[in-house]
């Protein structure tokens, strides 16, 4: 063979064997990983090294704050205030009932504990889209657990003792406050959604108003509109229960919101499903409740949870009417004087940034989870 | 007469009650019918009830000496009368509300970018920051900074300071106060006058890159020239400018700027906040730009700054700007959560108004006009930006 290219001496054949190429740079493993997501130019570079160091500035207090300097064991401040370098785990171990319950008479809390095994019963299978009887679980949501939790709660009957509202309080209050206003706002904002659509003008102008006035002033005035005007209103001798007025307030609230929302949805259905259903002789009702609003409520889902989440973070508000839930339950008990150090309220208000994240991370997954599953086919 | 016509006009058959123009009339002369019946029992029993309790409706309580000893922006002494304390409490909500709107932009933009850089720690920095920021009360955030932070800073005596001017402790933050001289006017008008010539020079340059296609740095030439004019006429009229440096004493900090631990944690938690849902708000909106976009732009020959300045963000902000909008609106309504911590706001100096008059009616009347004011006043100014970088159509 290399004879006969000698002989030939063809130009374009080549003479002797060609040196290998150096391997090429790692581009996969952790080095090549590295290479391509944090060092790929200068710039990228620069800013690692400033990411790297903001990252450690942040992790290393907070682990130490929060683990290795951390107070783990104590009766009362004694043991805190020996080491205010760290955090002070023992007051929120030495008050997690109180953060959970509140004032709910010890005695009677396994209502309390009834309450959470019932809520979520309630609300998994209806989270699951593949769980069966949709129907008899939103009856279960809407009619009887509220019901039957509010019968249990506040007791009064058949041996159960009256326990007063007053009492309640912590993680228990701001679900029970959270659960009614979302079971209620849902079907008033339906309501809204539908009137701010109507072609008649006298409803739809009270809608709009309704709804534009809610959303358009903060919380906390609807609140004290509700815990001061309210009695104001109401024809004397009739009074209100503190926390049914904070109810009131932060449902008609709400509302307002998921008003907006379920809008958008009927305002995505095709007009082809509403000229569909008069077609087919369908009446008003029929129409909405059969055709229009499983689609419009179907698309909203994630909207319609982003508006849970916002509710359940305004719940913190009700304080504003000396109503005690989580977070105000925890911040009352920071001017104990038995726990007060300097580090009690960093721990406190981590416990709660903590119960509040779990609960809203929770949700906002879950609405992305719904949003991926209705989303089939559309992405890239 | 068509058919249509014939079937609107006379149905001989049909119950009138089954009209669509009857019921319509029906349902809505009911509706209007029971609403006015229901405000006017509340007016019925307000006015019996408030008879009761000897309590004089009417706005004649805002011109009564409020005795009130409170820190706000406005001046405000124990001799001046609840308007205008009211008013005091409108500008510090005012202050608080604008000051978050612009630091929330600035952060809320940056974050928003980072979270779809290449560089996956800074996306990761990025992420972290939004998901724990989004999913807790902001009550919490405020409650952070002013029980957990500032109230954990040294006391004024060892504060943290940065030279002899500026410091931090847990009585707030103290920074040098510029005093104006009077001639500092002139100064003033040299930069409103140094914008207006920027921005004909602005005018005069894209006039004639169309007409020539030749650009100019017109950027550049205009902050020059406001940077020139205004500098000449700061040292022309004598630089009528000093600084009153906060002076320590042995226990507090006085004279100088200061802002408060209240102010402070507000602003803070506010604009932190809130800067979580822009980020969000901006990622998604550079998102929606479709990446032929970006193709077409490099295609161009565009330059990767010049393609983000001229092609992506003019689009990404049609999709920005109205849930931005609603963030503002977030941050005027949120800043009421002032009364937590003692700010002077609307809100609180109206409880503190109700508290000894007891004109519930009308202190909710005046919280609900003017935040419902703030509101309208900034959906209409994002509304006429809105329209200026909304899609012109055919």
């Amino acid at each position: 063979m290399s004879d006969i290219q000698a002989e030939t001496d063809l130009f374009f054949v080549r003479q002797k064997v060609v040196e290998p190429m150096p391997p090429p740079t790692r581009s996969s493993g952790l080095i090549g990983w590295a290479r391509a997501n944090l060092f790929g130019s200068v710039f990228d570079t620069i800013l690692s090294i400033v990411g790297i160091t903001v990252a450690l500035l942040i992790i290393i207090p907070l682990v130490k704050w929060a683990l290795i300097d951390a107070t783990w064991v104590g009766d009362n401040r004694e043991a805190c205030a020996a080491n205010t370098a760290g955090a002070c785990w023992a007051f929120i171990h030495a008050n997690i009932g109180q953060f959970i319950y509140g004032r709910y008479p010890d005695p009677e809390r396994w209502r309390v504990n009834l309450f959470f095994l019932l809520l979520v019963a309630g609300i998994v299978p209806m989270a699951i889209p593949s769980a069966p009887f949709k129907q008899l679980n939103l009856l279960y949501i809407f009619i009887i657990f509220p019901v039957v939790s509010g019968l249990l709660l506040v007791g009064g009957f058949a041996g159960l003792p009256e326990v007063d509202t007053e009492v309640w309080g912590g993680l228990f209050l701001t679900l029970v406050v959270s659960y009614v206003g979302m079971a209620l706002s849902l079907p008033f904002g339906i309501l809204l959604a539908l009137g701010r659509r109507s072609e008649m003008p006298g409803v739809r102008a009270v809608c709009v108003a309704i709804i534009e006035v809610a959303r358009g002033v903060p919380l906390i005035t609807v609140l004290f509109m509700a815990s001061v005007m309210l009695p104001l209103f109401l024809p004397e001798g009739v009074n209100f229960d503190k926390l049914l007025r904070a109810l009131i307030g932060v449902s008609l609230f709400a509302s307002a919101y998921m008003a907006e929302v379920i809008r958008g949805g009927l305002q995505a259905v095709p007009k082809g499903q509403y000229e569909g259903a008069k077609a087919m002789g369908l009446n008003y009702w029929q129409m909405t409740r059969l055709i229009i609003l499983p689609q419009a409520i179907r698309i909203v889902i994630p909207g319609i949870v982003n508006t849970f989440i916002g509710l359940f973070k305004d719940t913190s508000l009700v304080y504003i009417i000396s109503i005690f839930e989580l977070l105000s339950t925890i911040r009352n008990s920071l001017a104990d004087p038995v726990w007060a150090t300097s580090t009690t309220p960093g721990t406190g208000l981590a416990f709660a940034a903590a119960v509040f994240w779990i609960f809203c991370f929770g949700m906002s997954q879950y609405s992305q989870y719904t949003e991926r599953r209705l989303n089939t086919g559309h992405k890239r | 007469m068509s058919v249509a016509d014939a079937g609107r006009t006379s149905s001989p058959g049909v119950n009138w009650l089954y009209k669509p123009a009857v019921r319509q009339f029906v349902i809505q002369a009911a509706l209007v019918v029971a609403i006015l019946g229901l405000i006017a029992w509340l007016v019925h029993n307000t006015a019996v009830n408030l008879a009761d309790r000897h309590i004089a409706s009417g706005f004649g309580f805002l011109n009564q000496r409020s005795s009130f000893d409170i820190v706000t922006f406005l001046p405000l002494t124990a001799e001046d009368s609840y308007g205008r304390a009211i008013l005091a409490g409108l500008v510090d909500t005012i202050i608080v509300s604008v000051l978050a709107i612009i630091i929330a932009t600035i952060v809320g933009v940056l974050v928003g970018i980072a979270r779809l850089s290449s560089n996956w720690l800074i996306r990761a920095l990025s992420t972290v920051y939004v998901e724990t920021l989004r999913n807790i009360p902001p009550l919490l955030v405020i409650l952070f900074w002013y029980l957990a932070v500032i109230a954990a800073l040294p006391s004024p005596r060892d504060a943290i300071t940065l030279g002899s001017a500026i410091s931090l402790s847990n009585r707030g933050f103290y920074m040098p106060k510029p005093i104006f001289g009077a001639p500092f006017v002139w100064t003033v008008g040299a930069f409103a006058i140094s914008l207006v010539v920027a921005y004909f020079v602005k005018r005069w340059a894209s006039a004639r890159q169309m007409r020539t296609g030749t650009p100019f740095h017109s950027f550049w030439a205009g902050l020059a020239i406001v940077v020139a004019l205004t500098l000449i006429a700061f040292v022309a009229t004598g630089a009528p400018l000093s600084f009153e440096v906060p002076v320590k004493t042995r226990f507090n900090v006085n004279g100088g700027l200061t802002l408060s631990p209240e102010f402070t944690s507000l602003l803070l938690a506010l604009a932190l906040y809130t800067a979580s849902f822009i980020a969000e708000i901006v990622r998604a909106g550079i998102l929606a730009v479709s990446h032929g976009q970006t193709e077409a732009a490099r295609a161009l020959g565009l330059r990767h700054g010049t393609t983000l300045r001229l092609v992506i963000l003019p689009q990404a902000l049609r999709v920005i700007v109205p849930p931005l909008t609603s963030e503002y609106l977030n941050i005027i309504k949120n800043s009421s959560l002032a009364v937590a911590v003692g700010y002077a706001d609307l809100v609180a100096v109206g409880q503190s108004v109700l508290n000894p008059t007891g004109q519930a009616i009308e202190v909710v009347a005046i919280w609900m006009t003017f935040y419902l004011g703030l509101s309208i006043l900034t959906s209409v100014g994002m509304n006429i930006f809105n329209r200026r970088i909304a899609l012109t159509e055919r």
